[in-house]
């Protein structure tokens, strides 16, 4: 308990904490969307470009990888919607290639290039997410905080359009609604989100970070609102406890907001089970 | 000028035609009922009404009194809904969602609207329940109580009673029936013929020929006669 207080007045970890929790509930927020839209292999091929992204900054050598990561994650994410759509292509096949690509070349640029003697060490951190968390900068916590605000303002006054649209595209779009312009949006959200839940936990566990708490409130609850909320909460209950334990037990801070996210969700999945609900 | 005149529809998706040469009007207070066998393109005519799904051919006309967004719908239940927490409240006010505007929430009158809408299909004290826990007739009514709060005048129906039991069946159509007795015109996708000669002013029947015109016309056609033969046929198979 008393490292655990002399930790909290560390600026670093306060910063780590506050960044966490912002992205854990922005992440939140659109899961439900996510998952009922079946968007969710979209968040995944996205992670995998944010990589790919990744990689290019760090060839270039760049100070801010997110001026970069950033709209390359947001065209590829209005790309596969606009892929996805089509019937020709198959959807699926447009984001596993990809992702998959994405990934290749993002590996191959960072091996070709890198000056750093410890390779394998910055591809996981980046893959898995890292104790980089830990070493924010101010001007990462400042965006941070701006996107975070940013996402939920448009939710806030989306919310109502956003769930016309997921709960039934064809009605939306025939009582006059610009569906194809909110499920943009929603792309666009999707794509900053994952950016910024890189840093959290890595661009293989983003989806467990969107999704997971989505899942777990829709087994407790049954109207969108107190989905919503519910799984905001979840989200950043899981962020919270799962830095701390990270910082207590020394283990890596992504993996282990996951882990407790999938406790959460077990948990959940239980109580369900036991109020009868599923 | 009829509230909606079709000529020389051709309707399919990419450029490939499922059908064509289709006319007819509606007038205002008609209750029109769509028949015709699976896959024969009548969830597409009604997506080619909506605009949802672009005509390959031929016109859609409205009258002016009629604008776009003034036509409710319900869909065929597609698989997403099954299992989407959503509170039958939460349902019916997406309904309002095309008079919102860019406003994020709604108003007064909205909200009345709804409730007005709920107990007008007799789901009022259903309001706070999750729809994926009612049962298939009471969630097509708040599926109609939805379409209802998105338009007053014409309501396109996309297979309203299809899985439900015949009392149900009955409720709803007499629903239907009392909605189209205020005025509301009713344009609607069935496979039950002998209702829908019974509740219908006019059939649209649809397949490889196509007949438009009222009730005891279509009972008299060749296509009306040859639908019910096999319908009759279907049953007799099915014991
Ligand atoms: N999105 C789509 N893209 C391409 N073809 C489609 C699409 N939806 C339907 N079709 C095809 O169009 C034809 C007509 O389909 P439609 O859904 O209009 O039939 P239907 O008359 O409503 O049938 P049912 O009675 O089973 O509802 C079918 O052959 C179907 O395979
Ligand atoms: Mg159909």
């Amino acid at each position: 308990m008393d490292k655990l207080i002399m930790y909290l007045q560390h600026p670093l970890v306060l910063r780590a904490l506050i960044v966490g929790v912002l992205i854990a509930f922005c992440s939140s927020l659109l899961g439900v969307t996510l998952v009922l839209k079946r968007f969710s292999f979209i968040g995944d091929g996205l992670s995998h470009v944010a990589f790919g992204g990744i990689a290019i900054a760090s060839v270039c050598n760049l100070s801010n990888r997110m001026l970069i990561v950033l709209p390359v994650t947001v065209i590829s994410a209005i790309l596969l919607l606009r892929t996805g759509k089509s019937a020709k292509i198959k959807g699926d096949a447009a984001i596993a290639m990809i992702s998959v690509a994405a990934l290749a070349f993002g590996y191959l640029l960072m091996n070709l290039t890198s000056s750093s003697s410890n390779l394998s060490g910055d591809v996981c951190s980046t893959l898995f997410g890292s104790t980089s968390i830990l070493t924010l900068t101010r001007w990462e916590v400042i965006l941070c905080a701006v996107l975070s605000a940013a996402t939920l303002l448009i939710f806030l006054l989306f919310y109502h359009k956003f769930f016309a649209v997921t709960f039934d595209e064809d009605f939306a779009k025939a009582s006059g609604i610009k569906a194809d312009r909110y499920n943009l949006l929603i792309a666009v959200i999707i794509a900053v989100i994952i950016v910024l839940a890189m840093n959290l936990v890595g661009s293989l566990l983003i989806s467990a970070l969107v999704i997971f708490p989505a899942l777990s409130a829709m087994r407790l609850f049954r109207t969108f609102r107190s989905v919503t909320i519910c799984s905001a909460v979840l989200s950043v209950t899981g962020a919270l406890s799962g830095i701390l334990l990270s910082i207590l037990a020394g283990t890596p801070v992504g993996s282990t907001i996951v882990a407790v996210d999938a406790v959460l969700f077990g948990i959940c999945f239980l109580a369900g089970k036991i109020r009868g609900i599923n | 000028m009829p509230l909606i005149r079709v000529s020389d529809l051709s309707l399919g998706y990419d450029s490939q035609i499922i059908l064509k040469g289709l006319n007819f009007v509606v007038n205002a207070g008609d209750y029109l009922c769509i028949v015709g066998e699976n896959g024969s393109g009548k969830s597409t005519l009604m997506k080619t009404l909506l605009h949802l799904t672009p005509p390959l051919g031929g016109k859609i006309e409205f009258s002016d009194g009629l604008s776009e967004n003034e036509i409710g719908y319900l869909p065929q239940q597609t698989l997403v809904q099954r299992d989407f927490p959503a509170s039958v409240k939460e349902i019916v006010l997406s309904g309002c969602q095309g008079k919102c505007g860019l406003r994020p929430f709604y108003n007064k009158a909205e909200k009345e609207l709804a409730k007005k809408n709920m107990e007008r299909m007799e789901i009022a004290d259903l309001s706070n329940r999750c729809y994926r826990e009612l049962s298939g007739g009471q969630q097509q009514r708040v599926l109609l109580a939805r379409a209802l709060c998105a338009a007053e005048k014409v309501l396109l129906l996309d297979e309203p009673v299809s899985g439900l039991d015949p009392v149900v069946t009955e409720k709803m159509y007499s629903l239907i029936k009392r909605l189209n007795e205020e005025q509301v015109t009713i344009i609607m996708i069935s496979h039950d013929i002998a209702a829908a000669v019974r509740y219908a002013t006019h059939i649209l029947h649809i397949g490889d020929s196509i007949f438009f015109g009222t009730g005891e016309e279509y009972l008299k056609s060749k296509e009306g006669s040859l639908f019910l033969k096999k319908a009759d046929e279907e049953e007799k198979k099915n014991g």
